[in-house]
């Protein structure tokens, strides 16, 4: 179904919007029509069970995934396609790569480069991108590091840091590129229960400076705690959403009562 | 104290002093070796047929030293840096979403891989039977002009007789060259296949265009996988070189040793000092792999890591100082 969608004006505080986002892997339809709006500063939980098409929403948000329907917005701006005369236009290699650079990504493993110090890591885009001095790009790095409580490791390379210290030079790397929003797709699941706390920590510090973020998780606690809006996804479409603490106290839906159940 | 002191001397029993197991089939086989050694010592010391004082006597001479550093030396230089760049850009051909240009780097790997190297030079030594003069322009400049209505339009930059170009050098670079390349086009796949998909995402999540995520991230990575095997490759060209004596090209070791053996009837002495010659260059090429890999492989493994670990810790504590100021 054509949407008659209207880009959200600018000057309106909603950072993420999206539409009726359908995306199928061959013969495997994964998303079957995301509605999704978060406003600015907004703390956005993601919840659903495994192979409900959390991350493939998350990847088509800053268009690592290709959507076959619908549209997304980030802060006005339609993702991946340029809408010219009533028609879509699909964007070049580096315009897609240019709308990037305001969106933030952490991953479930971290994906640090391992040829380069965790310095290293978190000035390389700011060197190729912004093109920031080396100077004030280190300055910057360090002072990022420190804020998450890394300024001691700027020399080491990701293989000699914990899974915690990698995850949080993860989200440093992506700061540094002055992000409006951050996705995150589930950054504590592949850290030992001990180290999760570290990273949920500097994820609310992340949310009490007023960060835009979508975050896929299955920290209840997090989404109960720091979360404003909170979204339970199910077979490729959103089942429930709503404020986060009402939702987890009274699930409205069959479906979220049974998962929640399971992982509280 | 005197507790403690006990105890231990408890807890440690006295050294194990047990008859080590006897393996006299090594000894067998190193009384073999031995016998076997001197054997070939004493063939290469009295068989007059080696003709040692000749053979060192030739193999320094200036054509063939010549030989050494342009048909050997320059040469495996000139075809390797060809190959690699070449297999870089049809490696990433080979991965490109486009069918075509996937369709046309497969084309190119399995005709060189599949035609022999010998067979190739041979045919590179003899292409220039196809034009008299190779020139550089506006292709199809004259079928162009007719349809225009032009007769007989060139629209050409420059160009050189083939006499001079596609004929012993050039002729040699370029098989081994476009060979080369086919081979590396594989190794260089193979290493950027093996970079984990998840290090292209976060660079292009960072908004990585696909130049610099390539060069800066994917490639750096993938040189761990490819440098050995282009270790390989280097040596095996080099030795390849000599199969530049089927092209021909005359300004080659091979070719030179080859030359005086069969003028001064000694061809066997300079076979064996054609031996030699590669023996010496191939083992210098190890050692510089050895250190090559060394290099790549920071970040990685048990040796590579340790020294990583001293290098983190120096610059940990220059960059926290940084930080206090
Ligand atoms: N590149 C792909 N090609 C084919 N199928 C895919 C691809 N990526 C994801 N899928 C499929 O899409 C479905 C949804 O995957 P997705 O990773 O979005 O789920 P998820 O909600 O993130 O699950 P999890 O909690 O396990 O991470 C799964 O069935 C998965 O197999
Ligand atoms: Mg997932």
């Amino acid at each position: 179904m054509p949407t008659q969608a209207t880009a959200p004006t600018a000057g309106s505080d909603l950072m993420v919007r999206a539409e009726q986002v359908h995306k199928s892997f061959g013969p495997l339809e994964v998303l079957k029509g995301i509605d999704l709006e978060v406003r600015a500063g907004e703390v956005c939980c993601l919840l659903g069970p495994s192979g409900s098409g959390k991350s493939t929403f998350l990847r088509c948000i800053n268009h690592l995934e290709k959507i076959d329907a619908g549209r997304i917005w980030v802060d006005g701006d339609l993702i991946g396609y340029r809408e010219r005369g009533g028609k879509l236009h699909e964007m070049r290699d580096r315009e897609v790569a240019a709308q990037r650079r305001a969106i933030g990504m952490v991953f479930q493993r971290f994906n640090l480069f391992p040829h380069m110090t965790v310095l290293g890591n978190v000035t390389e885009a700011p060197l190729l991108l912004r093109q920031e001095k080396k100077a004030q790009a280190r300055e910057r790095a360090a002072e990022l590091l420190e804020r998450v409580g890394l300024g001691d490791k700027l020399g080491a390379y990701p293989g000699q840091l914990s899974g915690g210290q990698q995850q949080r030079v993860a989200i440093a790397r992506a700061l540094a590129m002055r992000p409006k929003l951050m996705l995150f797709d589930e950054p504590t699941s592949a850290l030992d229960p001990e180290l999760v706390g570290e990273v949920l920590d500097t994820m609310k510090d992340l949310a009490r400076d007023g960060m835009t973020m979508i975050v896929v998780t299955h920290e209840i606690g997090f989404a109960r705690e720091v979360g404003d809006h909170l979204v339970f996804m199910d077979g490729g479409v959103v089942v429930e959403q709503g404020d986060p603490r009402e939702v987890i106290a009274a699930p409205k839906h069959e479906r979220t009562q049974a998962f929640l159940a399971k992982v509280l | 104290m005197t507790t403690e002191e006990a105890t231990t001397a408890r807890a440690r029993p006295e050294p194990i002093k047990a008859v080590p197991v006897r393996h006299p089939g090594r000894w067998i086989a190193v009384a073999v070796l031995a016998v076997l050694t001197a054997m070939f010592v004493h063939l290469l010391v009295t068989n007059k047929a080696f003709n040692w004082s000749f053979m060192v006597d030739k193999m320094f001479r200036p054509p063939i030293i010549e030989g050494l550093l342009r048909g050997t030396v320059l040469m495996t230089v000139s075809a390797m840096l060809i190959g690699v760049t070449l297999g870089v850009v049809i490696a990433v051909m080979r991965l490109s979403d486009n069918p075509i240009l996937r369709g046309v780097a497969w084309l190119y790997t399995w005709f060189f891989r599949a035609v022999p190297r010998l067979v190739l030079l041979a045919v590179f030594g003899n292409i220039g039977i196809l034009w008299s003069r190779v020139e550089f322009g506006v292709p199809f400049d004259t079928q162009l002009g007719q349809l225009f209505g032009i007769d007989n339009l060139q629209l050409r930059l420059f160009g050189f007789s083939s006499r001079d170009i596609l004929t012993g050098f050039m002729a040699g670079l370029l098989g081994l060259a476009l060979s080369e390349a086919a081979y590396m086009a594989e190794i260089v796949r193979a290493g950027i296949q093996s970079v984990d998909p998840g290090q292209t995402e976060a660079a292009q999540a960072l908004g990585l265009s696909r130049g610099q995520l390539l060069r800066r991230v994917v490639l750096p990575q993938a040189m761990r996988v490819i440098i050995p095997p282009t270790g390989n490759e280097t040596i095996a060209m080099l030795k390849d070189t000599s199969l530049l004596l089927y092209v021909p090209v005359s300004v080659e070791l091979f070719f030179q040793l080859d030359a005086v053996g069969k003028r001064t009837f000694q061809i066997f002495p300079m076979y064996v000092a054609a031996c030699l010659w590669y023996l010496f260059l191939t083992s210098i090429l190890l050692v510089g792999q050895y250190f090559l890999e060394r290099h790549f492989g920071k970040g990685y493994g048990t040796s590579g890591r340790a020294r990583m670990r001293l290098r983190g810790m120096t610059a940990e504590a220059g960059g926290s100082a940084g930080v206090v100021k």
